[in-house]
């Protein structure tokens, strides 16, 4: 029998309801609001009274109305058609819904029940299976659908039958598995499992050995992220989070995307709607809209769902990790998020931690950033969620809680500078400030030194320290005034500015250089720092500003053509004349 | 807004707050409104059967025996076509000495719109101001601010970009601005003809400030009527989110709740987001856009308020008086406006990006030749002409009592660019320099 329960207070969307059975932290119920049922969750309990937030507009609630509790906490429904899906962050398809407004107490299904899926059996009846093993697959766009044993199923199970090749709906039976006491359990493609809790069913998590390509050239020659790894993007408003995000979900190297906007722009995610369909993925020559997943809960919408929208993010990823898939998960913003969880304690009258924030606010997230990695499945395949989050600090201030408590659990740290952004310099990727703890790893130095040259991280640390110099001879020039330093001072800071306006600036709107392959960033890098390592002599500090600019023209030319086109080798030879004359 | 018949008439306050007061009552809903002592209030907290009314007129001089009743209902404001040309309060009673409106009941303050449902905007809404429509152009269906200090001309720049707008509707919510202010208004809409496509709701200084708290959702309860059963395009003006801002913090202060960042409540994000999220571009050609006011103080834009507007809106406009020519200009460092890659390059001219862009960039070399010059060093000839051209780019193009079509905007900018530069220090791709470089 079901829990239930009457309300008896109510303050926004927190709502105490006083309960007549058991009930679970995090357990979900259902509030009866004259006939529309109200999602919600409990997030405390204090003798019959439990605390439950709403993910709806408690609007015309009264003392009195009932609850009746569900008995499980909040879950998400995994199987075939999740890709190319949109879903609210408790994964309604925003899609099927009705009416250009959305209607409170409407909850839509999350796979489509009637579509027939092309099952073709790999597993052999009489084998040994248990949670993620895979038994057959479908193909989901051009992506093979592993049909995996519920991950629910945690012992050791018996394959006792499985269906012949042909077309199913979701929730027809596939296979039957047999437990240990003979008991046998039918299996669907599809299955549900609870969003804050971490899908483990793999034999390990091993270091991040490889760098996901993401042709943003800050972050690959630069700061690279690992597949299975963790970064971040802090930084104030006007600064290009979003735009950079976009960028890295367009061009990155996964098998799947998964965007949570979480608590966010509205028509940041019509953006994603009206260009992911059109666009083509550089990788596999399809749309991209065909790998992606959207979770949209955005700032307009019920706060205490924002807080659920990452979780079903993440469980989505690993689901699709647990088919030995390479998934890229984006979260906008999980400031947005931590800020619905200080709305819910503030309510609550927790006492607070720093700028009312709840005190464990930094478990949570490193929580949460550690469910993402690189795995090795059961079957020796692997798959990985590599996690990028971008924060929004109040004021742009990053000595904020929420930034603070990222920086301790993300491995890569994409800072975005007020200061680029005002000067206009894009993607504001602040190359002093930010850093890819990977590159300190042997695994991913072995990686880089093969796939994109040998003594590539010794180059990229030369080219870091190029940045450095020039920002230091900047400042003395600023004090001392051009005349008042050596023409060498000149010199370092023009070179750090090369590096600036070719490698590290890149026009995301423009439809060559937004995108760099790993080859051309080689290429363009090491052009550079040949340049960078030539000593030209110049008579005064004029003279050198205009050298250099003229080779950032050229240069600049080189990244708006398409890689070794007639052009490119025209600015190419160009640009060799120049160094020529130069020295 | 009228009360049921035969309601139920309590007459035991438990509390007083100076914004709040507290009773027992039974079968009360939350969000509903209520009377107290004839004044207008809205249940914000129900622990039991002690309820919480937030008093919008403040609770001076009510007394614990003062009547209450209770209307069953959310605050709602009655829609028709009578709407147009009319001002309201902000519980949505004429003002304007005219009947009341007709029309069908709406709540305000409703759901939101399905993002899937929505378009993408892609409607230049120009504006004749160089700053705006070069450097940060505005979209139908954006919602944009103006972070202004106080004694910036922010209302006027407002009501010139309202009227110069191809509009249906011009909706005008003001709030705690002041009366010489509200008259502008009214004076310039008059003076412009266009009256009869304005609405406004007014709560001024002169009022009490929590009634300000109704002002946004009235609006645009009003700007979705026309939006979404007219398919018009409305412009929604508010000002000044920061007084409306101060109101929650009161509110949220005599409900005792922990203040977060300058003493503002936890919720502010989600309060501004819920009205600044308004602002769409609908499937059958219907749009609302707001442009907004956030007045700062000392032009600090990491206080909470202006802060967490940044996060929400799709950009800022930011007006400045340069000290070089006295003009007042929308500043281009601070200024943007995201929506603005939807459409320039595209419904303008091919060169736009790349002109916008270097002139900003040079117009940034200027400050830091400024910069040199104050702090006593020589300038290169390079510093000098970049300083004449920030001199003739603020004046022709950044100041706000500049009027001329995007093309005139950017033949002014190529003028000056030929004038102080050479193409290679423009590092503009070489296809558009090309064409738009001429000798």
């Amino acid at each position: 029998m079901k829990t239930t329960g009457k309300v008896t207070g109510i303050i926004a969307n927190l709502v105490t309801i006083e309960v007549d059975g058991p009930v679970a932290q995090n357990e979900i119920c259902y509030i009866d609001l004259s006939g529309t049922k109200l999602m919600a969750e409990v997030i405390k309990v204090n003798g019959k009274e439990a605390y439950v937030q709403v993910y709806e507009s408690t609007r015309g609630l009264k003392t009195g109305d009932t609850a009746e509790f569900e008995g499980h906490m909040l879950e998400v429904t995994l199987g075939p058609g999740l890709l190319s899906s949109n879903y609210d962050g408790l994964q309604n398809n925003l899609e099927t819904m009705e009416g250009v407004f959305l209607k409170r107490g409407e909850y839509t299904s999350p796979l489509d029940m009637e579509k027939l899926w092309h099952f073709i059996p790999t597993a052999k009846p009489g084998i040994e299976v248990s949670a993620a093993d895979w038994l057959g697959e479908v193909k989901e766009g051009w992506l093979p659908h592993k049909i995996m044993v519920p991950f629910v199923y945690k012992e050791k199970y018996i394959l006792k039958s499985i269906a012949p090749e042909g077309d199913y709906k979701v929730s027809d039976k596939i296979a039957v598995i047999t437990d240990s006491d003979g008991t046998d359990h039918e299996l669907t493609m599809m299955q549900k499992w609870p969003v804050k809790v971490a899908i483990t069913a793999y034999h390990d998590k091993p270091r991040p050995y490889r760098i996901m390509e993401t042709g943003v050239r800050c972050i690959d020659t630069f700061n690279p992220i690992a597949e299975g790894g963790t970064g971040f993007i802090p930084g104030p408003f006007g600064c290009g989070k979003t735009v950079l995000q976009h960028a890295i979900s367009k061009q990155a190297e996964a098998d799947v995307i998964i965007m949570a906007a979480c608590g966010e722009r509205a028509n940041e995610v019509v953006e994603i709607f009206t260009e992911f369909p059109e666009l083509i993925d550089v990788h596999t020559g399809r749309h991209l809209m065909e790998r992606t997943t959207i979770i949209c809960n955005t700032s307009n919408m019920p706060v205490a769902a924002r807080e659920a929208s990452v979780y079903t993010a993440m469980t989505i990823g690993e689901y699709y990790r647990s088919m030995g898939l390479r998934v890229l998960l984006l979260a906008d913003s999980t400031s947005r998020w931590a800020q619905a969880l200080r709305e819910m304690s503030n309510r609550m009258e927790e006492l607070p931690g720093a700028d009312a924030f709840p005190m464990d606010l930094p478990a949570i997230i490193s929580n949460f950033y550690a469910r993402a990695g690189l795995v090795n499945l059961n079957n020796e395949k692997t798959g990985s969620v590599t996690f990028i989050g971008t924060v929004s600090p109040a004021g742009g201030n990053l000595k904020e809680p929420v930034t603070e408590s990222t920086k301790k659990s993300a491995r890569c740290f994409y800072a975005l500078s007020q200061n680029r952004a005002d000067k206009k310099r894009y993607p504001a990727v602040d190359p002093i400030d930010s850093y890819s703890k990977y590159l300190e790893y042997p695994e991913i130095i072995s990686d880089l030194s093969t796939r994109v040259n040998k003594d590539w991280v010794e180059k990229v640390l030369k080219g870091k320290n190029i940045i450095l110099r020039g920002k230091e001879a900047y400042e003395q020039i600023n004090i001392l005034g051009d005349d008042g330093v050596p023409i060498e001072y000149h010199r370092k800071f023009w070179k750090s500015e090369l590096i600036d306006f070719i490698i590290l600036q890149q026009d995301a709107f423009d439809k060559v250089d937004s995108v760099t392959s790993l080859e051309r960033q080689e290429y363009m890098y090491s052009l550079v720092i040949d340049i960078c390592e030539k000593d030209f002599p110049f008579e005064d500090f004029e003279e050198c500003g205009n050298f250099y600019k003229g080779l950032i023209n050229i240069l600049r030319q080189m990244n708006y053509s398409e890689f070794k086109s007639e052009n490119f080798n025209k600015y190419l030879e160009q640009l060799n004349k120049e160094i020529n004359n130069g020295r | 807004m009228e009360g049921r018949a035969f309601q139920k008439i309590y007459t035991q306050l438990e509390s007083i707050t100076k914004a709040t007061i507290s009773l027992r009552a039974k079968g009360v809903a939350n969000d509903e409104l209520a009377t107290v002592a004839g004044r207008l209030a809205q249940v914000v907290k129900i622990k039991g059967d002690l309820i919480t009314l937030q008093v919008f007129s403040g609770t001076e001089g009510i007394a614990t025996n003062a009547e209450v009743s209770f209307f069953g209902d959310p605050p709602s404001l009655m829609v028709s076509e009578e709407l147009s040309g009319r001002f309201f309060n902000a519980y949505g009673d004429p003002i304007d000495n005219g009947p009341a409106v007709e029309g069908e009941k709406r709540y305000i303050g409703g759901p939101s719109v399905n993002p899937y449902r929505r378009k993408q905007p892609s409607e230049l809404i120009p504006t004749g101001i160089a700053g705006i429509d070069l450097n940060n152009t505005l979209v139908s269906g954006q919602k944009i601010p103006f972070f202004a200090d106080p004694d910036q001309p922010y209302n006027q720049v407002m009501a010139m970009v309202a009227l110069r707008a191809d509009v249906d509707k011009i909706i005008l919510g003001g709030m705690g601005i002041s009366n010489d202010d509200y008259l502008f208004f009214k004076q310039s809409f008059e003076n412009a003809g266009a009256l009869s496509k304005i609405i406004s709701f007014v709560n001024t200084t002169e009022q009490p400030p929590v009634e300000r708290l109704l002002i946004p959702d009235m609006a645009l309860a009003a700007a979705e009527y026309f939006a979404v059963d007219k398919n018009e395009k409305v412009l929604v003006l508010l000002t000044d989110m920061t007084l409306y801002a101060d109101a929650l913090s009161i509110v949220s202060n005599r409900m005792d709740q922990i203040p977060s960042k300058d003493s503002m409540p936890g919720s502010l994000y989600s309060d501004l987001a819920k009205i600044y999220e308004k602002a769409v571009q609908l499937p059958d050609g219907g749009s609302i856009t707001i442009i907004a006011v956030t007045t700062l103080s000392g032009g600090d834009i990491t206080h909470a308020i202006p802060d967490n507007t940044g996060y929400i809106t799709e950009g800022q406009l930011f007006l400045r008086t340069d000290s070089d020519t006295g003009k007042v200009i929308v500043d281009p460092f601070r200024s943007l406006s995201r929506l603005k890659q939807l459409v320039i390059g595209k419904k303008t001219r091919d060169d736009h990006n790349y002109v916008m862009n270097a002139a900003v960039r040079l117009y940034a070399d200027a400050a830091n030749a400024k910069t040199k010059l104050e702090n006593g060093f020589d300038l290169s000839d390079y510093d000098n002409r970049c300083l004449e051209f920030a001199k003739e780019y603020s004046t022709k193009l950044l100041a706000i009592d500049v009027n001329i079509n995007t093309t005139e905007m950017l033949d002014t900018a190529w003028d000056l660019f030929r004038k102080y530069y050479s193409p290679a220090e423009l590092g503009i791709k070489e296809s558009i320099m090309n064409k738009y470089w001429k000798n």
